[in-house]
């Protein structure tokens, strides 16, 4: 009896002891499997969400289909893990998700602790309070003593925090796992406002059921730049990831777009060329074919076109560029030198 | 555990009085052989959990993961819905820890005490005259026993409680009651100078309670008069603090709550999440409690309601000093599992908000500071300890209840 114990005691730690490392790189088990796996929000208008079909599509699912054209040559071939806020980086870290892309908030405590890595910034964004109008309310100073609806495991928990401390207000935190609960606490009227990142607050309000009941009110109280987030530990990941996403900003920077990319490897000047892998090793150093810039805009289109698509003019949320315009335009939106 | 260690005993004791020796060959002792294997086995599970735990820690910290409890000294830095001691955001995670302990402790004594009462109510009805109510006491237990327990929340939570008007429009009770979205708002007792005094009365009065059922006992015991305990006590508990309060002159205001802007301010508030958590889990609860109840009462034989019949007594004391006192027998062992399974279903509180420890701490302060292992281990230990409690505390109610065999 106590033999066997000792048998299956000594198995079960040798396979504890050696499990914890994987041998291949994210790159490769992405290849092997054909597939990549993306984690995404349960459903948020405009960054991720799934029509009748199942299809996803928003701004941070393009990060997403982006990487898999680059790496796979395929924009479809992901398989998207919808999250909460708080499943998210356990999701990253344990290996069941090879992205992050779920309206992320790059901050120094989850860059540096929680073994994660941000590729960057796919949307500047900041946290702000909505109102239902019948309240009366037209400024975030007039809140207090009122209930908030949160979302659990978000930034946007801490910064209300630091508002209503710093402007010695007091407030009730009503918080909920998943957007929609979230929502339809705001709409039973059990808080009086809800407070997220304002592309958030936009895309929440569309779905209320009278969207023109309620007003984001001016007040922006954060910083929140969301972007795709890595495990730390694979650089090339890292780097694939990181360059993806600058990739559609390049293009947008240098005209190319997913109608006329095809042409420009041909006539187009030799950043051009560079990007979209005619001239110049890019693809190769990040261990990708060499056209997977090409592969990321004509499949996915450059980054001005996946905004417009999915948050801007041509999307119900209708949201102005501001910051996220490029920094030749006046936003803050910049590629390093793609060479 | 014991009942091994008993055998041994005996055994032991078999072989001194058949004159075997143990001295003879001391490997071939079965203690001292039972013993080295329990102390190689402990030995070894340590060190295979260590080992486990070490490994994880520093894998972890290879993959960039802060590790330790350096961060329960750390500000928080996020609020709490509800908590029964002060709470800001820049106190620190152990505070977080200790507020979510509490809230957690709350909504299982609530429900607990609950719960026993519909069990008890529900079972007991299942064996009345009356067929109506026998349906009910059926209907109940089929129905919240089936549905699972975490869809009983939703319902509570976002389909009876969400759908009560809003703060401004809520309904009330004499001015003094409101029930509202938000919860509900009752008045509370404010207590000035001496005050304290009422409450010594009333702690006095409990006391009291205790030792007038032994006396009143002893009395039937001896002359088989009985004594009005319930009434007696009853006026008792009452009786002595307002003889008090009236005797220090009132010393209490009671404070309304009223509406202040946003919201109820003042008075005893119940959260909406507190309310239907700890309704699910009464109702919930209640229902296998009531089965248990049903259980330890067809366990009495017929012969003893009939023997009490033959002797006179009337039905409902039939039930209360002949069934119920047996039936305890089977219940209690059962409510001990179903008391521990209601603390750990509380931590359904993550669904709907309510801060109770699993929410706070295995919620958000895991996600804040990424310390997976480490709050978890925290949180395990707190469940682990309080169901514990509960059992030890359970069994010595078992062993008052247990069959005195004379
Ligand atoms: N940017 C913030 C907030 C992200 C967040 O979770 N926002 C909510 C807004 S209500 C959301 O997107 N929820 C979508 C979901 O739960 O699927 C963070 O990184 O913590």
């Amino acid at each position: 009896m106590f033999k066997k114990a000792l048998v299956v005691a000594s198995t079960a730690a040798v396979t504890a002891f050696s499990g914890a490392a994987s041998a291949d790189g994210t790159l490769d088990q992405v290849k092997q499997r054909g597939q990549l796996s993306c984690g995404v929000s349960t459903g948020l208008a405009g960054f991720s969400q799934r029509d009748e079909n199942g299809v996803w599509s928003g701004l941070d699912v393009d990060v997403c289909r982006a990487v898999a054209a680059a790496v796979l040559g395929d924009s479809e071939a992901v398989q998207y893990k919808p999250l909460t806020a708080k499943e998210r980086f356990t999701a990253l870290a344990s290996g069941e998700i090879d992205i992050l892309s779920r309206n992320t908030t790059w901050t120094h405590t989850r860059d540096t602790s929680l073994g994660i890595n941000f590729a960057g910034t796919n949307f500047y964004d900041g946290a702000s309070f909505m109102v239902m109008k019948d309240l009366g309310v037209t400024s975030a100073t007039e809140l207090d003593g009122a209930n908030a609806c949160i979302q659990a495991g978000t930034s946007t928990e801490l910064a209300i925090a630091d508002y209503f401390r710093e402007m010695n207000m007091s407030y009730s935190p009503v918080t909920f796992d998943t957007s929609d609960q979230t929502r339809a606490g705001f709409e039973s009227g059990r808080c009086d406002f809800l407070t997220s990142d304002g592309s958030q607050l936009a895309a929440l309000r569309i779905g209320l059921a009278d969207p023109s009941n309620a007003v984001i009110l001016p007040e922006v109280i954060s910083k929140e730049p969301l972007g795709p987030v890595v495990r730390q530990g694979d650089d090339q990941w890292f780097n694939i990831v990181k360059w993806s996403l600058n990739a559609m900003i390049e293009a947008e920077e240098q005209g190319v777009t997913s109608k006329n990319a095809k042409n420009r490897t041909v006539t187009g000047n030799p950043a051009n060329k560079r990007l979209l892998g005619a001239e110049g090793e890019l693809g190769s150093n990040l261990g990708l074919s060499s056209d997977w810039a090409l592969q990321i805009v004509t499949q996915v289109g450059n980054y001005g076109e996946s905004y417009e698509r999915n948050v801007g003019k041509g999307s119900p949320l209708q949201l102005d560029r501001g910051l996220n315009q490029l920094w030749s335009k006046g936003g803050i939106l910049y590629a390093p030198a793609m060479r | 555990m014991f009942k091994q260690k008993t055998l041994e005993e005996t055994k032991a004791a078999q072989r001194r009085s058949t004159g075997q020796s143990s001295a003879a060959s001391f490997y071939n002792n079965p203690s001292v052989r039972s013993l080295f294997y329990q102390v190689a086995l402990i030995a070894g599970l340590l060190y295979f959990f260590g080992n486990i735990i070490g490994n994880t820690l520093a894998n972890m910290e290879a993959t960039g993961i802060k590790t330790g409890f350096d961060f329960l000294d750390s500000a928080a830095g996020y609020d709490v819905l509800m908590s029964l001691i002060s709470f800001e955001s820049q106190d620190t995670y152990l505070r977080v820890f200790v507020v979510g302990f509490l809230n957690t402790l709350l909504v299982s004594a609530i429900g607990i005490v609950f719960a026993t009462m519909l069990g008890f109510l529900f079972g007991v009805m299942h064996f009345s005259k009356n067929l109506l109510v026998r349906k009910l006491a059926q209907v109940y237990v089929e129905l919240f026993r089936n549905v699972p327990l975490l869809l009983q929340v939703f319902f509570w939570y976002f389909a009876v409680l969400a759908s009560l008007p809003s703060a401004r429009q809520s309904l009330s009770l004499g001015e003094a009651f409101f029930l509202n979205v938000r919860g509900l708002y009752m008045p509370k007792l404010v207590g000035g100078d001496l005050s304290e005094w009422v409450w010594v009365a009333l702690g006095a009065a409990i006391v009291g309670v205790f030792f007038l059922r032994r006396w009143a006992k002893a009395r039937q015991d001896a002359t088989g008069q009985q004594f009005p305990v319930f009434y007696a006590s009853l006026g008792m508990v009452i009786g002595a603090p307002l003889l008090v309060a009236l005797l220090t002159g009132l010393p209490f205001t009671i404070e309304f709550p009223v509406l202040k802007g946003f919201n109820y301010f003042g008075g005893i508030s119940v959260i909406p999440e507190l309310m239907a958590l700890a309704i699910a889990l009464s109702v919930y609860t209640g229902a296998f409690i009531a089965e248990a109840v049903r259980a330890g009462v067809q366990a009495v034989p017929h012969g003893q309601t009939e023997a009490a019949r033959s002797i006179g007594l009337r039905e409902d004391k039939i039930m209360k000093l002949i069934i119920v006192p047996q039936a305890m027998r089977v219940i209690v062992p059962l409510l001990n599992s179903e008391y521990q399974s209601l603390v750990k279903n509380s931590t359904l509180a993550a669904a709907i908000g309510y801060p109770d420890l699993f929410n706070v701490f295995v919620g958000t302060a895991l996600n804040q500071t990424g310390q997976a292992i480490e709050t978890i281990f925290m949180t395990i230990i707190v469940y682990f300890v309080v169901n514990m409690v509960i059992s030890f505390l359970m069994n010595r109610f078992n062993n008052a209840v247990a069959l005195v065999s004379r």
